[in-house]
């Protein structure tokens, strides 16, 4: 186990270093300059720009540079963004994004189990019929027409909630709810074809033939046992959440990471963008890793150490 | 010399010869794989529904420039934001009228349109016609998927083949590629690819190409490796036949449920993105329609032109909706053990 988590680290600082380098050099290809009003510079002035930002060194000086700070945790400075740097500028916007996306992964998690659960209990009847379809509704809509669907009805139809805001709680329950559908489709229909599954084996009819309530049955044995394999699926949910987010964040104008990104990416904040790259591609590594990691633990028998031969 | 009893023909008399032919009678028709396939697929009503949905859309798309009824980038801004109206008929929020200071207000008139003129689902802020916009627009995201999905076998299956075929050293680097570019998240790739390349359906695809692969060429490479064991590819082996032919006669058609359940899950991805990226701004660029771009002017204008958001946002979602549905029913067709239980 040891060697297989030492092994999924030393992958982890390789893909890390693919991506940013990768990263870096695409942001070289790009045609054109970051300075906007670079035609209104004189070629001084044009000088002192690029050496403040480091622009004047060849490629391969700028590349070494740009790796070593990263190990410093040294993301670079904004463009665009009052020449913040970009450490700064992620680390006042991870809160929000963090909020709502923890929040609809837990949301997710939880309705999506038991949505599932009462399916496979009530296996063949509307019940499981009606829990299929809500869960197909959430892995099929994207989360961007959910997003705009709850904005009109729920916020500016009904006033329920605030259409565009970011201060207390109440303002993160819509942005919550349209990131929690892809979540609670995934998890209901894997958690009903893991407990139907369970359901039927032995150790359920031992349970039910000692004389164990339905409820008690499905609580201690079959739901415990169901869960297990429901941790896989927590890194793709991350990511789709993720994707999910920058969306969202937009719709709902939530000042987080994915709005950041997207705003970045129309006003070709060059070094912005690499450092959420990076950021955001540290953030699913991790989060594949643990889940990894955990499962390994949860499961014996499955290690996934034997070069992923099956 | 013993005499052999000579027993007449007639004392002889054959048992059950009539029910002996009955009962080895082969009352329906065998079937083959695929047949079956079709039959399990036609049973389930939920795909029969996705499928005739889906193939309608299809036919929309591919006759675009006949069934649009107006050109979907021709701007008429004398006609901009005209509520939905379908012709002379007068059913409530298809009929031409606004709701405009508390009161409904016929739309159509207040711009000075001709007698006659009618937009089935109104029309833009610059005065396009919103259905033909959506037609192009559904028919763009099929391209992409149809793109996506050729990627995905053009690349995903040989990859996939070789890997699982060779083994051994070749698979172990094969694989090492694999884990690498799965462990880059794919919407970082894809972003990363639209910002460098102009915005468009070729970066698009590409940006789609470039991770999409993956998922395909893993799940064929796992089957290849059962498959190879098989005998009847040892006999192919034994008799001397190329690596190539053993892969095009006998593993393709062996791998082909696989291949087409994955496809099916291609699709749906291949649409999401497109539209994800239209509806971010950095995907296809104006003046040509996608649901993702349809969908994100919508929302904009969507406090007081409702209907603009609405029609992009329904078919985006069927189409989704169907494509998945699809995609279940065909995994239950070639693999009936998947939902038996």
């Amino acid at each position: 186990m040891t060697k297989y988590i030492l092994k999924r680290i030393f992958y982890l600082f390789l893909t890390l270093f693919i991506i940013a380098s990768i990263t870096f050099f695409l942001m070289k290809l790009l045609p054109g300059t970051p300075f906007s009003n670079q035609n209104r510079m004189s070629a001084d002035q044009l000088k002192i720009v690029k050496a403040q930002y480091g622009l004047d060194q060849s490629v391969g000086v700028q590349y070494v540079r740009y790796m070593a700070g990263l190990l410093h945790g040294n993301l670079g400075t904004s463009f665009q963004f009052n020449n913040e740097p970009v450490t700064s500028l992620i680390g006042q916007r991870l809160a929000p994004s963090m909020q709502i996306g923890a929040q609809a992964m837990i949301l997710g998690t939880i309705l999506g189990i038991l949505l599932g659960a009462i399916a496979a209990i009530r296996k063949n009847t509307w019940v499981d019929t009606l829990a299929t379809f809500i869960s197909i509704l959430g892995l099929s809509i994207p989360s961007f027409v959910l997003a705009v669907l709850l904005q009109f009805y729920l916020a500016y139809k009904w006033g329920i909630f605030p259409v565009a805001l970011w201060d207390n709680f109440q303002s993160s329950i819509l942005p919550t709810i349209a990131l929690a559908a892809l979540p609670l489709g995934t998890v209901a229909r894997f958690m009903r074809t893991e407990m139907v599954d369970v359901m039927s084996s032995d150790y359920i009819e031992l349970a039910k033939s000692k004389g164990n309530s339905n409820w008690k049955v499905v609580t201690k044995h079959a739901l415990r046992n169901s869960l297990i394999p429901v941790v896989t699926i927590i890194g793709p949910m991350a990511v789709s959440v993720m994707t999910g987010s920058m969306v969202v964040e937009n719709i709902f104008s939530i000042p987080g990471i994915g709005e950041q990104f997207v705003k970045s990416i129309t006003t070709n904040d060059y070094p912005t963008i690499m450092g959420l790259t990076i950021f955001y591609s540290f953030l699913l590594i991790i989060v594949y890793l643990i889940v990894d990691i955990l499962y390994g633990l949860i499961d014996p028998r499955i290690r996934l150490g034997n070069g992923g031969k099956e | 010399m013993e005499k052999i009893p000579q027993i007449p023909k007639e004392k002889f008399k054959l048992v059950h010869d009539e029910n002996n032919a009955e009962q080895e009678k082969i009352g329906t028709p065998s079937l083959t794989y695929m047949q079956d396939v079709r039959r399990r697929l036609f049973q389930n009503k939920v795909a029969v529904v996705c499928l005739t949905l889906l193939s309608i859309i299809v036919l929309i798309s591919i006759f675009a420039p006949i069934i649009a009824p107006h050109n979907p980038n021709a701007q008429n801004v004398t006609m901009s934001n005209l509520p939905p109206k379908l012709g002379n008929l007068n059913i409530p929020g298809m009929n031409g009228y606004q709701n405009m200071g508390g009161h409904m207000v016929d739309a159509y008139k207040q711009a000075g349109a001709p007698k006659g003129t009618s937009f089935i689902l109104g029309t833009d802020y610059l005065g396009r016609d919103l259905l033909s916009r959506i037609i192009y627009g559904t028919r763009l995201s099929l391209v992409v998927a149809i793109l996506a999905t050729l990627v995905d076998l053009l690349i995903g299956v040989p990859y996939g083949i070789v890997s699982g075929w060779k083994g051994g050293r070749t698979d172990t680097f094969m694989q090492r590629i694999v884990e690498i570019v799965s462990s880059i998240p794919n919407l970082i790739v894809v972003i990363l690819m639209m910002i460098i390349l102009k915005p468009g359906l070729t970066s698009i695809v590409i940006a789609i190409a470039i991770t999409g692969w993956v998922t395909m060429a893993r799940l064929v490479r796992a089957q290849t490796f059962q498959l190879k064991e098989q005998e009847y590819i040892l006999a192919a082996r034994t008799l001397g036949e190329p690596s190539m032919k053993i892969a095009t006669k006998h593993l393709i058609p062996n791998l082909s449920s696989t291949i087409i359940i994955q496809t099916m899950f291609t699709i749906p991805n291949a649409i999401f993105f497109e539209a994800f990226l239209s509806f971010i701004g950095i995907g296809i660029p104006a003046p040509n329609a996608s649901l993702g771009t349809l969908l994100s002017d919508g929302q904009k204008a969507f406090r007081f032109l409702p209907y603009q958001m609405w029609a992009p946002a329904i078919i985006l979602s069927i189409i989704m909706i169907a494509t998945n549905l699809l995609g279940d029913g065909l995994r239950d067709a070639f693999d009936p053990q998947s939902s038996e239980h």
